[in-house]
C-alpha cells in the first residue's frame, strides 16, 4: 500500500538534480555517446536531402526534358536513402549499446549496494518493492537513454537544418513560412503544460483507485457482514468516474491540439502557395522550390508534436531515478570498523557484557522498547548452550546480535574477548554456522545449496558433510543423487528434509561457533530421530548455541539460559532448574512435558534405536 | 480475438457516439483528401498562368480544408476515444460489483494483489482496443481507399510502380515481427531470471550474510545481468534495423515515382501538378502502415486481457440468495447447528457437529489451532455454507433467508480485525452511518476502547491506518468490536476477538460485555478459558469433532482436554506475571 501513496508524491517532470546525476553515469561511454550525436546529426541532414532532390528534378530537369538527369536524381534519391539507413541503424545500435551497458551499471551496483544494507533495512522495506528497484525502475530509464535523449536532438537537429535549408532557397519565404512558428510553441506550450497536469491528474487517480481496491478487497468480509456493499460501490464508482473524467479532459486536450497543430501546418503551405505562387509569377522562385517548401513545411511539424510525448518517457524516468537514488542513498547501518581485526584460528568464547537491544532505534522515533535488557552471559569455547524462553522472550534477537545482523545499544558483545564491532564483518560471520527455523534454500542442486558460494569447499566436504547429517540416505534415492535440483524454494523436499540440508551446509562451513534455530514444525518420528543424531555430529567440538525446542536439546545442554521478558532469569542445568521450581518449570511444563509421551524411545539412543531395526 | 466479443454490449450502450465519431471520421477525412487536389490545381495553374487572386483562393481553400478537417478530427477524437472512456468506466464498475458478491473462498483463491492489477492494467488494454483499436484501422481504411482511388485516377501504372515496395513492406514487418517477438521472449524469460534471483537473494538475505555470502551472490547476479545484457542487445541488433528499413523501403517508392512520374511529365502524359499531387497521396499512405503492427499488438495485448478479466468475471458467487428466500428473520436468536458437515479443498474441516444455542445464551468454542473453531461460527453469516446438515436461525435454514437480514442480525468479530483507512468514527459506525457521536462514544466505553480514544490526537475523528495513526493489535480489536455492537446484533459471534488484549484488559471488556450479552445470543471462541468460564455451555472441538461439551465447572472435574488446556492457561498466566 505505501507504494500507491508513493505514487501520489511523485510528479515533478524535471528535476536539474536527479538529471545531474543520471548523466554522470553516461561518463564512462563518453566515446560513444559522441559517436551516436555525430550519427544523428548525419542522418539528420541527410533527412532533408528528399525535398530538395524534388526541387532539382521539377526545375532543372522535368521542366527541361531531361530524362538522363532525371535518371541521375531518382538514384542519387535511393543513395542518399541508403546511406541514411546505414547511419541511423548504427545510431539506434550505439545508442542501445550504451543503454543496455548503463542499466547493466546500474543493476550492478543497486544490488551490490542491496548486499551491503543491514538486516533491519529488509524487516522495514518489502522484497518485492526492492526488487522492483532493480527491475522495472531501471528499465524505465532505459527508455529516457535510449529513446529520449538522443532523439530530441535529432529532432533539435532536423529543424534548424530545414530553417537553413529553406532561408538559403529563398529567405522571404522562408521568413513568411516561419510566421506561424510562434503560435505553434505557444500551442505546444500551453499544451504540454495541460498534458502534464491531467496525466499527473491520472496517476494519481488510478493510484487512488489501487489503493481503495487494496484496502476493499482485503476488508471485502467485513464489507459485507455489515451489508455495506452499496455504500462501497458507490465510493468505488466516484473514484472510477474521477479517473474517467481526468482521462476525458486529457481526451480534449489532444483533440484540440493535434487539429490546431495541422491547422497552422495548412496555414504555412497557404501562406507558401499565396506568397511563393506570387514569387513564382515575378520569377523571383521556382516551381520546384515552391513544391519543396511545402514538402519541408509537412516535415517540420512532426518534431514539435512529437516532443509531448516524450515528456512521458521523461517523467517515468524521473520518478523511478528518484526512487533508484534513494534507495542507493541509504547508508548500511552496520559496517566494518575503520581498523578492522581479522580471526586467525578463534578458540570460539563468546561473551555479552550488559548489552541491551531494541529494534526502534532503526528509524522510528518511538519510544525505546528494550527486546533484551542488560544481558550478561558468557559462554566458554566448546559449550553448549540452549536458550529457551516464552515466545517474545528475545531468543532469535538474541542470536541476531552475535552475528552482527543489529549492533546493541548499550554494553557489548565480545567474541575471544575482542567486541564484535572490531572484526571484519565477513570474517567474523565466517566464523559462525547459522541454521535458522525456517530453512531458506537457494534455486540450484543440493550440493550448490550446501556449498553456496564458497569455493573451498570440494565435492568431497559436501558428500561427508551430507553423509554425517544422515542425508545420504536420504539423496540415494533421487536419481540424481546431490546434484537434484531442489526447485522453487524447496517445494519438492520435506521439512526435514530441508532441516538436514541446512545441517550439511552449517558442517561444510565448518563454523568455529554453532548457532541454531530448532525448527517447530513437527516431522515424522524416524526423521526426528535422523535430525537428532544429525544436531549431535554438528555441535561436537564447537562452541553452540541452541534456541531449543526438542527436550533432548535442553537435556543434554551444558546450560540452560532462560530468557524472559528480555532479561536472563535462569541459568543452569535442566535438573538444576526444574529443582529450582521457576520459570523453566513452567516452560518445561508447557512446551518439553508433551514430548516426553510422544517419543517414549527417548531412553534409546538413535544408534540403539537404528540397531534394533536392524 | 473472441473474447473481445464480450465488450460488444457495452458498445451498445453507446452506439448513437460510436456512429457519430464515425460519420465525424468520414467526413474529416473526406475534407483532407481533397487537400492534394487543390496542390494539383495550384502548381498546373502556375506552370501555366495565374492570377494573385486565384492564388489567395488556392490558400483560402487549403485553410478551409483544414478548418473543416480539423472540426471533424476533433469530434472524432472526442466521440470515440471518449466511448472507451466511458466503456472502461462501465467494465471496472461492473468488476467492483462483481468482487462484492464473491465469498471469502473466492478471495482465498484469488490474490489481492492480481485482482488489483486486473482491475487497472487489464481493464486499460482492454480500453486501448475500443479506443485507438478501432479508431486508427477505420481511418486507415478510409485513408488508404481513398488515396489510392485518387492515386489510380492520375495514372495507373505510376501508382504499380509506387506500391511496387509495399510487398516489401508487409514482407518486412511480417519476418521482423516474428523474430522480433521471439527475442523479445527471450529477454521478457531472462528478466524474469533476474527477478526471481534478486527476490531469492533479498529474501534469504540472512543466510547470505550469516555465510558471508555477498561476494558470491554479486558474481551470480551479475552473470544473470551480463546475459539480460547479450539478450536486449541481439534485439537492438535487429529492432535498430526495423525503422530504418521501413523508411528505405518507403523512400523507394518516392525516388521511384519522381523517375517514372518525371518521366511521365515530360511525355506529357500528366501534368506537374498531377505528379506533386501524386506523391501528397503517396505520404499519406505511409503512417497507415507503420501504424498497422502497432493495432496489430493493441489487439493481441487486449484480448489477453479480456481473457484474465472474463477468468474473474465468470466466477459465479457461491452465496447467493435462495428463490424462495423468505422475507425476514423475526426471532429471538436461537442458534441451531444440526449435523453440519465442512469440507474444504476436499479435507473435513467439520464433521457432525450437532449444537443448540437458545436466545440469550452464551456458546463458547475451544480447541486446538486448526480444529475448525473459526469455520464453525462463520457458517452462522454464510461466509461458507455447510456442505451437508443445517444451521438454523430461530428454526429456519440460513440459506432460505435473504443474506442481507440474515447478516443484520448478527455482530460478527473475527480474528484479524480489519479496519478501513478512515476516521475511528467511521470505522465504528461502519454498519450503521449516520450513528451519533454519543452512540459511538457508548459502544466504543463498552469494548474498553473510550479510554484509549481520548488519548488520540483528534478523538473519534483521528484517523486510522496508512494516513493516520497505527493503532495497536488490541486497540484494532477493541474498535472492531465496538463496531459490531453499533448495529444492536440479535446474535453476536466474538472469534478470538480478544487475543491480542492483555489479561487484564480482558477481564474488564468482559465484564462490560456481560451486560451487553446478557439479552442477546453470544458466540465465544477463544484460545483464553478467562474469556469463557461464565459462559452457559462451552464445547471443545478437536479435529472438527465435539469432544466435549459442559460448563466450566464440569469440563474441569472431567480431566479431559478441556482440563489441560485450562492448566496451560494458568501456567502462561502465571509467566506473564513473573
Amino acid at each position: 500500500m505505501p507504494d500507491y501513496h508513493e505514487e501520489e508524491l511523485l510528479g515533478k517532470a524535471y528535476d536539474g538534480r536527479l538529471m545531474a546525476r543520471l548523466l554522470t553515469y553516461l561518463g564512462p561511454y563518453r566515446a560513444s555517446v559522441v559517436a551516436a550525436f555525430f550519427l544523428i546529426l548525419a542522418s539528420s541532414v541527410l533527412n532533408l536531402v528528399g525535398p530538395y532532390l524534388t526541387k532539382v528534378a521539377i526545375d532543372d530537369y522535368i521542366a527541361q526534358g531531361d530524362l538522363a538527369g532525371l535518371k541521375l536524381i531518382a538514384g542519387l534519391y535511393v543513395l542518399a536513402l541508403l546511406v541514411q539507413f546505414v547511419l541511423s541503424y548504427l545510431q539506434v545500435y550505439v545508442m542501445n549499446l550504451t543503454g543496455q551497458r548503463i542499466m547493466f551499471d546500474m543493476r550492478r551496483e543497486i544490488f551490490g549496494h542491496l548486499q551491503k544494507l543491514h538486516p533491519a533495512f529488509f524487516d522495514r522495506n518489502p522484497v518485492g518493492r526492492l526488487v522492483t528497484r532493480v527491475t522495472a525502475d531501471v528499465d524505465a530509464l532505459n527508455e529516457l537513454f535510449t529513446s529520449g535523449v538522443v532523439t530530441v536532438f535529432g529532432d533539435i537537429f532536423m529543424l534548424v537544418g530545414i530553417m537553413v535549408v529553406l532561408i538559403s532557397l529563398n529567405w522571404k519565404l522562408a521568413l513568411v513560412s516561419f510566421a506561424v512558428l510562434p503560435p505553434l510553441f505557444a500551442v505546444s506550450l500551453v499544451f504540454k503544460k495541460r498534458v502534464r497536469e491531467t496525466y499527473r491528474r491520472v496517476r494519481t487517480r488510478i493510484a487512488r483507485i489501487n489503493a481503495f481496491n487494496q484496502e476493499s478487497i482485503t476488508g471485502m468480509e467485513v464489507v459485507q457482514l455489515f451489508r455495506q456493499e452499496p455504500r462501497k460501490f458507490v465510493q468505488f464508482s466516484k473514484l472510477n468516474r474521477e479517473h474517467m473524467d481526468a482521462n476525458l479532459d486529457s481526451i480534449l486536450y489532444y483533440a484540440l491540439f493535434y487539429p490546431t497543430v495541422e491547422l497552422l501546418g495548412a496555414t504555412a503551405i497557404a501562406l507558401i502557395i499565396w506568397y511563393g505562387g506570387g514569387q513564382i509569377l515575378t520569377g523571383g522562385l521556382t516551381l520546384g522550390a515552391l513544391v519543396a517548401f511545402i514538402q519541408y513545411s509537412e516535415r517540420f511539424y512532426r518534431p514539435i508534436a512529437d516532443l509531448t510525448e516524450k515528456l512521458n518517457i521523461l517523467q517515468s524516468a524521473m520518478a523511478s531515478s528518484e526512487r533508484i537514488f534513494k534507495l542507493l542513498d541509504t547508508e548500511p547501518a552496520i559496517i566494518d570498523a575503520p581498523r578492522e581485526r581479522r580471526p586467525v584460528r578463534l578458540e570460539g568464547r563468546i561473551e555479552f557484557q550488559g548489552a541491551w537491544f531494541s529494534y526502534q532505534s532503526y528509524g522510528d522515533r518511538q519510544e525505546q522498547n528494550w527486546i533484551l535488557k542488560d544481558i550478561n552471559l558468557q559462554i566458554e569455547p566448546g559449550e553448549r548452550i540452549a536458550v529457551v524462553g516464552h515466545t517474545g522472550a528475545g531468543k532469535t534477537t538474541l542470536t541476531s546480535l552475535l552475528l552482527r545482523f543489529y549492533d546493541v545499544q548499550k554494553g557489548q558483545v565480545l567474541l575471544d574477548g575482542v567486541d564484535l564491532r572490531e572484526w571484519n564483518l565477513s570474517e567474523l560471520r565466517r566464523q559462525f554456522g547459522i541454521v535458522l527455523q525456517d530453512v531458506h534454500l537457494f534455486s540450484g542442486t543440493i550440493a550448490s545449496n550446501i556449498r553456496l558460494g564458497s569455493p573451498n569447499i570440494s565435492d568431497r566436504d559436501i558428500a561427508e558433510a551430507a553423509a554425517n547429517v544422515h542425508l545420504d540416505r536420504f539423496v540415494a534415492r533421487l536419481p540424481r543423487g546431490l546434484d537434484e535440483e531442489v526447485g522453487e524454494r524447496g517445494s519438492s523436499l520435506s521439512a526435514g528434509q530441508k532441516q538436514l540440508i541446512s545441517f550439511a551446509r552449517a558442517l561444510a562451513h565448518d563454523p568455529r561457533v554453532l548457532i541454531l534455530d530448532e525448527a517447530t514444525s513437527s516431522v515424522d518420528t524416524e526423521t526426528e530421530l535422523l535430525i537428532r543424531e544429525a544436531l549431535e555430529r554438528l555441535m561436537v567440538g564447537r562452541t553452540s548455541i541452541v534456541i531449543a525446542h526438542r527436550l533432548s536439546t535442553v537435556q543434554k545442554a551444558d546450560r540452560i539460559v532462560v530468557l524472559h521478558k528480555g532479561s536472563i532469569r535462569e541459568v543452569g542445568t535442566h535438573q538444576d532448574l526444574l529443582a529450582q521450581r521457576g520459570i523453566y518449570y513452567r516452560l518445561y511444563q508447557l512446551q518439553y512435558q508433551d514430548q516426553e509421551v510422544t517419543l517414549s524411545t527417548d531412553t534409546l539412543t538413535p544408534a540403539e534405536r537404528a540397531d534394533s531395526h536392524r | 480475438m473472441l473474447e473481445l466479443r464480450r465488450l460488444l454490449p457495452y458498445l451498445v450502450r453507446y452506439k448513437g457516439r460510436v456512429a457519430l465519431g464515425m460519420l465525424c471520421l468520414l467526413l474529416g477525412k473526406a475534407a483532407s483528401v481533397l487537400e492534394p487536389q487543390v496542390l494539383r490545381m495550384t502548381v498546373d495553374d502556375l506552370t501555366v498562368s495565374v492570377t494573385a487572386g486565384k492564388l489567395l483562393f488556392y490558400s483560402g481553400l487549403i485553410v478551409a480544408i483544414a478548418l473543416v478537417d480539423g472540426f471533424f478530427r476533433f469530434w472524432m477524437r472526442r466521440l470515440l476515444i471518449g466511448v472507451s472512456r466511458y466503456v472502461e468506466f462501465d467494465l471496472r464498475n461492473d468488476f467492483y460489483a462483481h468482487l462484492q458478491r464473491m465469498s471469502p473462498s473466492f478471495f482465498h483463491r484469488w490474490r489481492t494483489g492480481d485482482l488489483m492489477s486486473r482491475a487497472t492494467n487489464d481493464i486499460s488494454a482492454v480500453r486501448m482496443v475500443l479506443g485507438p483499436g478501432i479508431m486508427y484501422p477505420v481511418e486507415t481504411g478510409v485513408i488508404t481507399i481513398a488515396a489510392l482511388g485518387f492515386m489510380l485516377a492520375i495514372h495507373l501504372e505510376l501508382t504499380v510502380v509506387a506500391l511496387a515496395a509495399m510487398p516489401f513492406v508487409s514482407i518486412a514487418v511480417k519476418m521482423f515481427g516474428a523474430v522480433i517477438h521471439k527475442r523479445f521472449e527471450r529477454i521478457q524469460a531472462k528478466m524474469s531470471d533476474i527477478t526471481a534471483m534478486v527476490q531469492e537473494n533479498l529474501s534469504g538475505v540472512r543466510v547470505v550474510k550469516a555465510y558471508a555470502q555477498e561476494g558470491p551472490e554479486q558474481e551470480k547476479f551479475e552473470e544473470e545481468n551480463r546475459q539480460y545484457f547479450r539478450e536486449n542487445l541481439e534485439l537492438a541488433r535487429l529492432w535498430g534495423a526495423f525503422y530504418p528499413l521501413l523508411a528505405v523501403l518507403i523512400g523507394v517508392g518516392s525516388a521511384l515515382v519522381l523517375w517514372w512520374g518525371g518521366r511521365l511529365v515530360v511525355n506529357q502524359e500528366i501534368s506537374l501538378g498531377q505528379l506533386v499531387a501524386f506523391i501528397a497521396y503517396l505520404s499519406m499512405l505511409t503512417w497507415p502502415m507503420i501504424a498497422f503492427g502497432w493495432v496489430v499488438n493493441i489487439y493481441q495485448r487486449g484480448a489477453a486481457s479480456m481473457r484474465r478479466l472474463a477468468a474473474v468475471m465468470d466466477e459465479s458467487p457461491e452465496l447467493a440468495d435462495a428463490p424462495d428466500a423468505r422475507t425476514s428473520v423475526q426471532g429471538e436468536g436461537r442458534v441451531e447447528f444440526r449435523n453440519v458437515s465442512f469440507r474444504y479443498n476436499g479435507t473435513e474441516v467439520l464433521n457432525d457437529i450437532n449444537l443448540v444455542i437458545e436466545a440469550g445464551k452464551t456458546l463458547a468454542i475451544v480447541g486446538r489451532t486448526g480444529a475448525g473453531k473459526s469455520t464453525l461460527v462463520s457458517l452462522v453469516p454464510r461466509l461458507h455454507d455447510v456442505s451437508a446438515g443445517q444451521v438454523l436461525v430461530d428454526g429456519i435454514d440460513v440459506r432460505k433467508l435473504p443474506l442481507a437480514d440474515l447478516r443484520q442480525a448478527i455482530g460478527f468479530v473475527s480474528q484479524d480485525s480489519f479496519l478501513f483507512s478512515e476516521s475511528l468514527r467511521d470505522n465504528i459506525s461502519f454498519g450503521r452511518k449516520g450513528s451519533s457521536l454519543e452512540e459511538v462514544a457508548r459502544v466504543a466505553d463498552i469494548a474498553g476502547l473510550g479510554t484509549d480514544v481520548s488519548d488520540f490526537p483528534l478523538q473519534y475523528d483521528t484517523m486510522v491506518g496508512e494516513r493516520g495513526i497505527t493503532l495497536s493489535g488490541g486497540q484494532k480489536q477493541r474498535t472492531s468490536i465496538a463496531r459490531a455492537l453499533l448495529i444492536e446484533p440479535r446474535i453476536l459471534i466474538l472469534d478470538d476477538a480478544l487475543s491480542s488484549v492483555d489479561t487484564e484488559t480482558e477481564e474488564r471488556i468482559l465484564s462490560q460485555l456481560r451486560g451487553v450479552i446478557r439479552n442477546r445470543t453470544a458466540l465465544l471462541v477463544s484460545h483464553r478459558v478467562s474469556t469463557i468460564k461464565d459462559a452457559d455451555v462451552i464445547v471443545v472441538l478437536e479435529d472438527g469433532r465435539i469432544v466435549e461439551q459442559g460448563t466450566h465447572q464440569s469440563l474441569v472435574e472431567q480431566q479431559g482436554l478441556y482440563a489441560a488446556l485450562y492448566r496451560r492457561q494458568l501456567l502462561e498466566e502465571e509467566l506473564e506475571r513473573i
